[in-house]
Parts: structure tokens; C-alpha cells; sequence
């Protein structure tokens, strides 16, 4: 026979003044299996919690129900409280007064009557509850980083300085990422690459990193702690180990008319090549695409020259399985490409560049070695015309969203135009200055103060070659709409940032949220900035929206910080509030008839196939088993399930039919 | 294929070329243009800005007409007329106490199903048939000029790319031209100021047509009644404001078509320009 207590709480006012609360212990005083009502003003306060425990050992409790507010709020409250006197804490359940009574109804008889009845369904629930225990999964202490940008790099130092073995995977033949595009940076004009590059070389020569560039993720199984990752490794067509990276071979290539990804197009490279001097590794990759000897079969002239015999033209493509058990994603950006603006020259017209292609003309390193030269003539431009916003915050050709870092870039781009040509005129074309961080509204003002850069509010209708000159046509807004023509030598356009290409195929691979843009969405726009929705599995940097370098890199030790959190345990205890499959004497063994439809529903990948053999090992029956690691608890199963062969532990189908047979 | 056809007053009077060649190449591509029965000015260049329900009444009582005459489609070759009976009937299909006012005036329902096209989109559609029965290519470099009414605005039109439509280019291609990449595409030609302010006709028309000569082309092709008069008729002002003779002919794209598809010149109007069109005949 059961022996319930029912607590009812006033909290403060807040179900107090609505409902009689006095009056809800006396009736529920006589609900059989009841032994023990009374009221109280804040039941979660320290007094309150006692007066449970003390009940619970006075009169000798089954089963506890606390009527108040959201199992959200208390329900860990209340459950410890009972856990301390002895008794197993999901035989406490909470029937919610606040949020489904008091705070949606007028005071009165009525409203006190469904407290009342709240408090009897959930009686008659936990008369059928079970002692449940937690379950325990073991933890590989292991990381995966995706992307070797400075988000992946910052979050992979940070996890190995925890003490961690992270493992850095990143698709191009270098780390690096975007940052190690960038001519300087904003807002304290330091360069890029010097700040970049020691990090780089750190996260290759740490200890508990192992890095993986060329290789790109092919598959994701398993749940938090649990992972297991297939890593596709491809083909660099060298032997690293023998590879020097004395850089021979790419001086030989005969192909050296190939648009360079890393110079945006803007210069070119060999067909063997290392993307970027300071690229880490410091070797090369075979671009098998363009290599005369993949192409027509002759050639060879990089083995030829190679002094350590390094070139591996056999070499194949290799998949690698690691057990991890958490992720980061730091998959980057892209920025929009020009020929996405009709009126603005097709993105044909060379003198029309992006913003990243810009960086790499101002660049040390960059294929005019940081010289302010048009691509078109290699002339010195005399006037530069710099579009803010082209495809940000439009909806009716580009994206709505804003892309974030473009004032502050553009404000950069002009600032190093007038500093490399002094008497050159830049001019801005915005549509409003989102300067929001520190320093940064300083560094748009010192452009315009200092640098002498021209702001026009207004957009650009049209931009069109007229000789030797690009005509930029656009208005004035703060002179009431009124024409401007600009005559430039060239035209940087602002670009809008969106999401890698790949993203929306990798977040359904990996089982992630992902926005209307493919950004991938985090698991709470506020609480949970670095989490996704699926557990162990973290965002860093403009994988999940544009984003500056900062703010990356603070994400990036965020997202670090959560996965060492992980770490320190050495088993992960889950809420025993998961599918089972219900399991019965020989000769049915289960109601199960393993036809799987729960398989097919569950959204998490929790169900598997178990067989369950005889004693000969033959095969009797295929039933369906939960992975607990990955169940969520959400129910599907159990409304797909035909013969009611599974439940979810602490709602299963007895509890919830007391539930509705009390009303 | 059976249309409804709505000439409007500029295809009667000043642009007479562009309604024979409209409708010679109609007949050479099997398309039979009815004409819409008493059809009515549409109020294109000052109704819309002077009363919305005369605006609206206008372009109503021509669709009516149409309906009544059981016509689905109804092509309005001038951009003006076209783009007036368009935003008339999408602002009468929006707004059903408006529809129905304007139908006390007009005295009939308002023809929301009557679907208007202008001259591009129907070539559009006849765009495999004039490529197959092309005799003499069209072989010339042109500039395929839109104008500002022609593809916009988008929400009004939803035919074509707003900012560099590709439609007339194709044509182009099809009747044997080369159609060149130039920027003037959509730009202002002046367009209603034709009468009244003839300088900023000379300057607007003039950067089109110095546009349409610095990218190679040997002629202009038009679509829109507007356009052609100023860029042909106005062309002693225009060169006056450019300071130099520009001689290149505006041809509508039905002109060109027709050539193609070798029609009589003197059927496509072609000796009606001000500025010597008349092809010498490879």
C-alpha cells in the first residue's frame, strides 16, 4: 500500500494569493494512499525542505508530491531533499500550481478545485512510480576540432593546455584559415599573419594536438563522450615523413598559371604548392586537377628534382576512425562572390574587387608583395571607391542579416589605401556605421578624421567601366538623395558573409541545427551560445553567424572551456528518464516485433537492433534496444510503437493513464 | 497561338513602325493578335499622378473590355501602357473595396485573370520558332536597351532580372545578332520629358547612346515607344549636348526580328526613323 505526503507550497503570493492552498492540503487529506498534507509558505526554503524529510522518516513515505511551481524551477531541489531522507528521488514528483493554476486563472473556488485535482493526478502518478537509478556512460577524453581557422586553432590549444588530446582536422593543405588571409587588423592595425602564425606553429608543435590538414570528416556516429569519427584523409600525393618542404619541386612545376585560392585569384600558383609561405605543415599537396602528369601522363619533374624522393603520385586517399568524445565546430565563412551583383559589373571586371581579395592586395605577402596596384594594368589607383553592405541587409537580392564586420574592414581597407597612396582619394559608400566594440568606434572616426577617408551615406546603384575608369553612380542620403558620380580606378565591394559552403550537409551529418543560411544554430540564443542541441558538440567562430576575430577567439575558449568541463569527469551521469524496451519471460522475450518503426522515428539515432538468441546461439527474435547514451527522453518511440513495447522510463503508460482515470 | 492585342496611343501615332512591326512579325511567327474592342487611353504618362481612381479606371475598362471579349492574355507592347494596365490591376486585385469602386465607374467586374505581357515576354515564349525559321541572320553587334520601365519594378513586372535583364539579349541572339555586355542597360532615357524638357532628354538619352557606341555596338535595340523617339527623334539635341554626330540606328527589337526572318523592310516601318535605319543587305 502506498504511502504518499503531499506538500503544498504558497510560494510567497505567487499561488498563495489565488488558490486556497490550506484548502488544497485538507481535501487532498483524504485521497486514499494519502497519509500526510500540509501547506507551506515557500517549501523550497531550508524549513520547508526539512518538513519533507522529516515526514518522509515520521510517517514511513513511498511516494512524495510537492505542489508548486515548475519542475524546471525545484524539481532538482525537492529530489535531493528527498534523496537525503532515504528514499529514491524520482519517487518525487511535482504538481505544477504556479504556471498551470495561478498564474493563468482569477482567484476563486474553481481555481482552488484544479489545484486540488493537479494535486490528485499527480498522487495517483506517483503511486505507479518506480525507483529509478541515473545511468552512467564512460567519457573518451579526446576532442575533435573541425576547421583549423584561429577558431579551431584557439579552441584546440586551449582543450590540449587543459591537459587534453585534440585532434585538429582542416580540409586545405594548411591551417590557418581566414585570418591568415588578412593584410592587418582592426582596430589596432597590427599584422595578421604575426600575430596568427605563432599560434599555428604552438597548435602543430603541441604535444597533446595531433593535426590532420587535406582531411575532411566523413562520418559521425555515437553520443557525448562516445563519438566515433571517420576521418578522410586525402591524398597529398607526398610522403610528409620524408618531405623536407625545401620547396624544390614547387620552383620546378611547369604549371604556374593557376588561380591561387589563397590570393583569392588575384595571383597564381604551381600545381604542387604549399597554399601560403608560413602554411603549417610547411608541405606541399599535388593538385591533382591541374598536374600535367595527371592530366597527360607525362611530366614527373617534381619527383625528378625532389632530393629526398618524397613524391607519391600512387598515394590514395586514406579513411581514419577515432574514438572522441566531444566536437568543436570552427568550420568558418565565405564571403559572397562578386558576380552575385549584376549591376555592379557582373564580378567580371578585374578592377572590382571582393573584400578578401582586397586583403590580399594589401598584403606583405600578397601577389604584388603589399603594393597598392590594380589587378587590370597593375597601375597605382588614384581613387578607390569601397562598398559597405553589398549584399548585407538586403533582402530583396542578398542576405537580410547583417554581416558584422564590414564597417570595421572597410574603415581598415580605406585607412590602408591612404596610407600606401597618400595623395589617393577613397570615398565609403554605408548605409549606417555599426562600430559596436572596443575601439572600434574610435577606428571608423580616426579614418574619417585622420585619414581623411570620404563617407557617403547612400547605396550604389550601378557601377560600370567607361574607359579607364569605373563610374560608381549612387546618392547622398543626408543631402536628400542627391546623385553622386564617382569616377575610380577601383572598387572594393563589401561583401555579405555567409556560411562555408558544405555546412548544411556537414549539420545533418552531424545531427546540429543549422538557420535558414546554413549557420549552425546554437543550442540558446542567450544561455547557450556555445552549445548545440546536440550534446557534446560545440560552436566556435563565424560557423554559427559573422563574427570578428575577437569575438571568435573568445568563443573559441568558450566552446574549449565546455569541452574540459566534460573532460573532468571520468563518467557522464544522465537522467534515467529515457526509452526502454520492455523485456518479458520466454517464450515472447518481448511485446517488440521488431519491425523498427521506431528505428525510422527516433530523431536522435537512439534506437538499435538487439538479437536475442537461444541457447544455441540461434537467432529467436530481432527486438529493438535504446542506446541510453543518446536517448533524449522525447516519446516518439513510444507513440510509434504499435505493440506498446516501449516507455519512457518515469512516464510510461500506466503512470499517465492514472494521470487521466483521476479526472 | 491566339493573343489579345492592346496598341495603345503612342503604337497609332508617334510609333507607328513599332505596331507594323509588331504585328508583321506576329504574322510570320503564327501568332493572331486580337485587337481589344473600343479600347481606351490607358492614362500612362500624367493619370497616375493626378487621380488614382481615373489611373485605375483606365487600365480597368481596357481588361474589362478584354474579358468581355474572352481574351486570357492581352499583349501591350508600349513599356508605358504595359506597366499601367499591370500595377492597375494588381492594385484592384489587392484592394477589393477599390475594385469595386472602380467597377461603379467603369460599369463592369474588375479582369483580375486577364493576364497582360509585354513584348519581350511573348517573344519569349516564341523564342525557338523564331530561332528556327531566322533566313538572314541578323548579323550585327547590338545594345539591347531596356529602358527603366520595361523589367520593373520587380514587384510590379516579375518578368526578367530588374538590374541586367537578359530577355531581348537572347532574342537578339537567336535572330543572329551579337548582343554586347554594356552598362547603360536600364538606365533613364528621359522618357516622358521628350516634349517638355528636351535638355534633360539630350543629357540622360545622350549617356545611353555614347554608352551603346563605346561598348561597339552598330545599333540599339528598343522595346519601349519611349526610348526609340527619344534616342531617334531627339538626336540633333543629343548630339548638340554630346558635341559630336552619333549616327547609330535605334531599331526596335521587332525590326531586327522582322529582318531576320526577312520581312519587307517597308512592313517593319524601317523608313519611318529619324536617324537611318534602313539595313544595307548583306
Amino acid at each position: 500500500m502506498s504511502r504518499i505526503g503531499v506538500f503544498t507550497c504558497h510560494c510567497g503570493e505567487n499561488i498563495g494569493a489565488t488558490v486556497d492552498c490550506a484548502k488544497v492540503a485538507e481535501c487532498t487529506r483524504s485521497v486514499p494512499g494519502v497519509v500526510h498534507s500540509v501547506d507551506y509558505k515557500y517549501m523550497c526554503s531550508d524549513p520547508g525542505q526539512t518538513m519533507i524529510k522529516e515526514a518522509i522518516k515520521e510517517h514511513g513515505l513511498t511516494g512524495v508530491v510537492v505542489a508548486a511551481c515548475s519542475p524546471r524551477m525545484h524539481e532538482p531541489t525537492f529530489r535531493a531533499a528527498v534523496a537525503q531522507a532515504g528514499l529514491n528521488p524520482y519517487l518525487c514528483e511535482m504538481a505544477n500550481l504556479r504556471e498551470h493554476c495561478s498564474w493563468v486563472h482569477e482567484k476563486g473556488e474553481v481555481t482552488t478545485e484544479k489545484a486540488a485535482d493537479l494535486v490528485r493526478v499527480m498522487v495517483e502518478k506517483v503511486k505507479h512510480n518506480q525507483p529509478l537509478h541515473p545511468i552512467k556512460v564512460p567519457v573518451t577524453k579526446r576532442a575533435l576540432v573541425l576547421g583549423g581557422g584561429i577558431a579551431g586553432i584557439q579552441a584546440a590549444l586551449d582543450i590540449a593546455d587543459a591537459g587534453h588530446q585534440v585532434v585538429l582536422v582542416e580540409k586545405s593543405p594548411s591551417i590557418g584559415g581566414h585570418m591568415s588571409q588578412l593584410s592587418e587588423t582592426f582596430p589596432t592595425l597590427d599584422c595578421s599573419q604575426c600575430i596568427l602564425t605563432p599560434r599555428m606553429v604552438e597548435a602543430a608543435r603541441h604535444p597533446n594536438i595531433t593535426l590532420m590538414t587535406y582531411s575532411e570528416l566523413e562520418k559521425l556516429e555515437g553520443f557525448i563522450g562516445n563519438f566515433k569519427a571517420t576521418i578522410r584523409r586525402k591524398a597529398r600525393k607526398i610522403d610528409e615523413k620524408l618531405c623536407t618542404g625545401c620547396g624544390l619541386c614547387i620552383q620546378k612545376c611547369p604549371q604556374k598559371k593557376i588561380k591561387d585560392e589563397f590570393n583569392e585569384g588575384l595571383g597564381n600558383r604551381t600545381a604542387i604548392y604549399v597554399p601560403f609561405p608560413q602554411a603549417v605543415p610547411n608541405k606541399p599537396v599535388i593538385d591533382t586537377a591541374n598536374c600535367t602528369f595527371f592530366k597527360a601522363g607525362k611530366c614527373k619533374v617534381c619527383e625528378k628534382m625532389c632530393p629526398t624522393g618524397a613524391i607519391r603520385y600512387e598515394q590514395e586517399d586514406e579513411l581514419v576512425t577515432l574514438e572522441v568524445g566531444a566536437l568543436v565546430l570552427a568550420t568558418g565563412f565565405k564571403v559572397m562572390r562578386t558576380d552575385k551583383f549584376p549591376e555592379y559589373g557582373y564580378g567580371q571586371d578585374p578592377d572590382i574587387l571582393d573584400g578578401l581579395q582586397f586583403e590580399r592586395l594589401a598584403s606583405a605577402s600578397g601577389p604584388t608583395l603589399g603594393a597598392m596596384k590594380r589587378p587590370s594594368d597593375g597601375k597605382e589607383p588614384e581613387t578607390v571607391v569601397f562598398l559597405a553592405c553589398s549584399g548585407s541587409r538586403d533582402r530583396s537580392k542578398g542576405v537580410p542579416y547583417c554581416s558584422k564586420i564590414c564597417c570595421m574592414y572597410t574603415a581598415k581597407h580605406a585607412m590602408l589605401y591612404r596610407h600606401k597612396v597618400h595623395h589617393g582619394k577613397a570615398v565609403v559608400f554605408y548605409m549606417d556605421i555599426r562600430s559596436g566594440g572596443k575601439d572600434y568606434d574610435e577606428f571608423v572616426r580616426r579614418a574619417i578624421e585622420e585619414d581623411d577617408v570620404q563617407y557617403v551615406r547612400g547605396r550604389v546603384s550601378r557601377i560600370y567601366r567607361d574607359g579607364d575608369k569605373l563610374v560608381v553612380k549612387g546618392a547622398d542620403t543626408l543631402q536628400g538623395g542627391a546623385p553622386v558620380e564617382v569616377r575610380a580606378d577601383m572598387v572594393v565591394l563589401a561583401t555579405a558573409v555567409q556560411s562555408q559552403d558544405g555546412s548544411e550537409e556537414l549539420a545533418q551529418k552531424l545531427h546540429v541545427s543549422y538557420d535558414p543560411y546554413h549557420f549552425f544554430a546554437e543550442s540558446h540564443p542567450k544561455l547557450k551560445p556555445v552549445e548545440t542541441n546536440t550534446a557534446g558538440i560545440y560552436l566556435a567562430g563565424a560557423c554559427q553567424a559573422p563574427r570578428d576575430i575577437p569575438e571568435t577567439v573568445a568563443q573559441a575558449s568558450g566552446a574549449a572551456a565546455k569541452v574540459a568541463a566534460l573532460f573532468a569527469r571520468d563518467e557522464l551521469t544522465r537522467e534515467p528518464v529515457v526509452a526502454v524496451v520492455n523485456r518479458l519471460p520466454a517464450p515472447q522475450f518481448s511485446y517488440c516485433v521488431g519491425c523498427f518503426l521506431c528505428q525510422s522515428a527516433c530523431p536522435y539515432q537512439a534506437i538499435e537492433q538487439e538479437e536475442i538468441k537461444g541457447r544455441d546461439g540461434s537467432v529467436l527474435k530481432v527486438v529493438a534496444k535504446v542506446n541510453a547514451g543518446l536517448c533524449q527522453g522525447c516519446g516518439t518511440c513510444v507513440a510509434t510503437c504499435r505493440t506498446k513495447a516501449i516507455d519512457i522510463q518515469g512516464f510510461s503508460n500506466e503512470q499517465i493513464f492514472a494521470e487521466l482515470m483521476t479526472l | 497561338m491566339r493573343m489579345g492585342y492592346y496598341p495603345g496611343c503612342s503604337l497609332l501615332g508617334s510609333s507607328r513602325e513599332f505596331d507594323e512591326s509588331v504585328r508583321a512579325v506576329a504574322a510570320a511567327l503564327d501568332l493572331d493578335l486580337v485587337q481589344v474592342p473600343d479600347w481606351n487611353c490607358c492614362g500612362a504618362s500624367s493619370a497616375h499622378v493626378l487621380d488614382a481612381k481615373l489611373a485605375a479606371a483606365l487600365p480597368a475598362r481596357i481588361l474589362a473590355q478584354a474579358a468581355e471579349a474572352g481574351l486570357d492574355e492581352v499583349l501591350a507592347p508600349c513599356a508605358a501602357c504595359y506597366n499601367r494596365l499591370v500595377s492597375a490591376q494588381q492594385a484592384l486585385a489587392k484592394n477589393p473595396a477599390f475594385a469595386e469602386e472602380i467597377a461603379g465607374i467603369t460599369g463592369a467586374p474588375a479582369a483580375t485573370r486577364v493576364r497582360v505581357l509585354n513584348v519581350l515576354e511573348v517573344l519569349d515564349r516564341l523564342r525557338d520558332t523564331i530561332q528556327a525559321r531566322v533566313k538572314t541572320p541578323f548579323g550585327r553587334k547590338v545594345a539591347c536597351y531596356y529602358g527603366c520601365l520595361l523589367v520593373r519594378p520587380p514587384r510590379v513586372v516579375a518578368f526578367d532580372r530588374p538590374e541586367d535583364p537578359r530577355s531581348m539579349d537572347l532574342l537578339a541572339e537567336a535572330a543572329g545578332a551579337v548582343p554586347l555586355p554594356w552598362s547603360h542597360k536600364t538606365e533613364c532615357c528621359g522618357a516622358s520629358f521628350s516634349v517638355t524638357r528636351t535638355d534633360i532628354v539630350a543629357k540622360l538619352s545622350g549617356r545611353v547612346l555614347d554608352a551603346a557606341v563605346k561598348a561597339g555596338a552598330e545599333a540599339v535595340l528598343v522595346a519601349c515607344p519611349m526610348c526609340q523617339s527619344n534616342l531617334d527623334m531627339r538626336r540633333p539635341e543629343i548630339n548638340a549636348h554630346l558635341g559630336r554626330e552619333l549616327d547609330i540606328p535605334v531599331l526596335y527589337i521587332t525590326q531586327a526580328l522582322g529582318l531576320a526572318l526577312d520581312l519587307d523592310p517597308e512592313k517593319l516601318g524601317l523608313h519611318r526613323h529619324m536617324v537611318p535605319a534602313m539595313p544595307a543587305r548583306a
